[in-house]
């Protein structure tokens, strides 16, 4: 901590995930060191936009809920992301919206009742000394985090805020169609790949027109669907760079999504790469939840980016 | 696949790796040659997307290049790519461009204790211990790809007489620094990890180092020798002669 710096919260009951996480960590993967970043990014960037930060700015992300802190001073604070019954001193909280609480209060996530991760931010973002260029906490390879080395919140950590997390923001919340119901069966856009004329004509069929279950073997990582086995004519590849959303096949036939802590090079044939709005997506969704993967243009997968990052500057 | 080239010369094609990504694959085959051709391509993304440019992965036969979909549009991204691919093939010497890469010398103390596989591959290569080592350490190789871990970098080729697989099954817990071999590729854990491949030593080298310029001590392109010393210069050059358990498959347990 330094004099930029002070105490925002008290950790009371750390949960099984919280991750500080600012918009990832570039510029660095050809070293072998993972993306990291929020995995729903548009629930890490509305909580942010709430409470008038800047794109990029740290927040953490709450996955499966667990987690209780104290205020340690007076916050302007945001929850948004997924709905895991989170309180105020025992009272609901308001998601998706700006919130003041005070010195004193605690505010306790629940289990998940609307999507696995929520994010939380306060006005002017959590602080923490950057590694590589970012805060992003990655916990297999030690880096980032509040400690800087990739460390679980434990109970009686401190967690640096800005000193302006106090200053009062808007009121207005998310409007409603930004605040997405996560509990149904999600449609995923996918960009399709290199490979993709490798896969077998019936197994493409499958791939865009049967549903998929999200596994539990899910982590930031990758998420594995289950469903029909897809055949392809390639087992494997010689490793090379994956990018974020990439859907790999390995020989079992059922597909990984690889989501914002994969490894940086692999070798599995993919039948292309989600859109970053998909990624985010499916990380909201909890184990046996239903996704469909639906085949998109760069010009769509773009223009549907370029409104979202628009959305959050009005 | 029509991509094998028998001249050396790249044949490129340029793949969709998502909104923000287009990979450039150059080669369909392993070689040392690949490397420069690569380097030079990575320099010339950088001066061409600058601001734009948001992360390079080069890999044995592949660039991929990632930007910022709102500052160049992936169509745009492409057009950039293809032109400066046209650009690369006219250049006969990509290895001016991107140099040879830098050369390092990984003092490593070969021995059962740190490398408790060095047993079993001198029996399945029908070698003695010495040979093993005398092999692994006999030539110099060069860094395709980084990854598995920060600053894990993959090495090769190795010498076909000491081609060995994988374990079985992974270690849960490989020591950091371990210099290993699997296939035709060798490398040095940057940090304790999970890993299945063949331990036959341990170096002093800080491989990754958060605190440094750089941080990572190999990089794509760069050369590499491994210097066998003894435990005693092992343990002068900081090296930790901790022994590790020489059973192999502990995994799981």
């Amino acid at each position: 901590m330094n004099k930029y710096t002070v105490i925002g919260f008290r950790v009371d009951r750390a949960g099984p995930l919280a991750l500080l996480q600012d918009a990832g960590r570039f510029g660095v993967r050809r070293l072998g060191v993972t993306q990291g970043g929020p995995a729903d990014l548009h629930g890490w960037a509305w909580a942010n936009r709430l409470v008038g930060n800047a794109w990029g700015t740290p927040a953490l992300e709450v996955t499966f809920g667990g987690l209780a802190l104290v205020a340690e001073r007076d916050l302007s604070i945001a929850v948004a992301g997924a709905d895991l019954a989170a309180t105020l001193n025992g009272e609901p909280l308001a998601l998706w919206r700006p919130v003041s609480i005070k010195e004193g209060q605690t505010l306790a996530f629940g289990t998940p009742r609307n999507g696995l991760r929520a994010y939380l931010a306060v006005a002017g973002g959590f602080r923490a000394e950057p590694v590589l260029g970012s805060v992003s906490c990655v916990v297999r390879e030690g880096l980032g985090g509040f400690d800087g080395h990739g460390g679980k919140l434990a109970e009686g950590d401190r967690l640096a805020v800005s000193p302006e997390a106090g200053e009062r923001v808007g009121r207005e919340p998310a409007p409603t169609p930004e605040q997405p119901d996560y509990t149904g069966p999600a449609t995923l856009t996918l960009l399709p790949g290199a490979q993709v004329a490798d896969f077998t004509g019936s197994s493409l069929y499958a791939a865009f027109n049967r549903p998929w279950r999200v596994d539990d073997r899910a982590d930031r990582m990758g998420v594995r669907l289950t469903g029909p086995r897809l055949g392809c004519r390639i087992g494997s590849l010689i490793s090379e760079g994956i990018g974020l959303g990439a859907v790999q096949v390995p020989p079992d036939g059922q597909p990984i999504a690889l989501l914002n802590d994969r490894q940086t090079i692999g070798g599995y044939p993919r039948l292309g790469a989600l859109t970053p709005l998909a990624a985010s997506r499916l990380a909201q969704c909890l184990p046996g939840q239903e996704v469909r993967l639906v085949a998109t243009s760069s010009e769509r997968a773009l223009g549907d980016y370029r409104n979202f990052r628009r959305s959050l500057e009005q | 696949m029509s991509q094998a080239s028998t001249s050396g010369l790249p044949t490129p094609r340029i793949e969709s790796a998502g909104l923000d990504g287009w990979l450039v694959r150059l080669f369909s085959t392993i070689d040392e040659a690949n490397l420069a051709w690569l380097g030079a391509l990575a320099r010339r993304c950088e001066a061409a997307f600058g601001e734009a440019l948001v992360d390079l992965v080069p890999s044995y036969t592949t660039l991929l290049v990632v930007f910022d979909p709102l500052r160049l549009s992936p169509e745009a991204a492409r057009r950039r790519l293809a032109d400066l691919l046209a650009d690369l093939l006219a250049n006969p010497a990509p290895e001016q461009e991107a140099g040879a890469g830098e050369l390092h010398e990984l003092l490593t103390w070969y021995d059962p204790s740190v490398g408790p596989d060095l047993e079993r591959v001198a029996r399945r290569t029908e070698m003695s211990r010495e040979a093993v080592i005398e092999c692994h350490a006999g030539q110099e190789y060069r860094v395709f790809a980084l990854g598995f871990a920060p600053g894990f970098a993959f090495m090769g080729l190795l010498d076909r007489r000491l081609e060995v697989p994988r374990l079985d099954t992974p270690r849960q817990r490989v020591p950091v620094n371990s210099v290993a071999i699997a296939g035709r590729q060798t490398a040095a854990y940057p940090a304790v990890s999970p890993g299945g491949w063949n331990l036959l030593g341990r170096t002093t080298a800080r491989l990754f180092d958060r605190d440094r310029e750089g941080f990572s001590l190999l990089r794509v392109g760069d050369r590499v020798r491994f210097v066998p010393v003894d435990r005693a210069t092992f343990e002068r050059h900081g090296g930790d002669a901790t022994p590790m358990e020489a059973r192999p498959l502990e995994a799981g347990i």
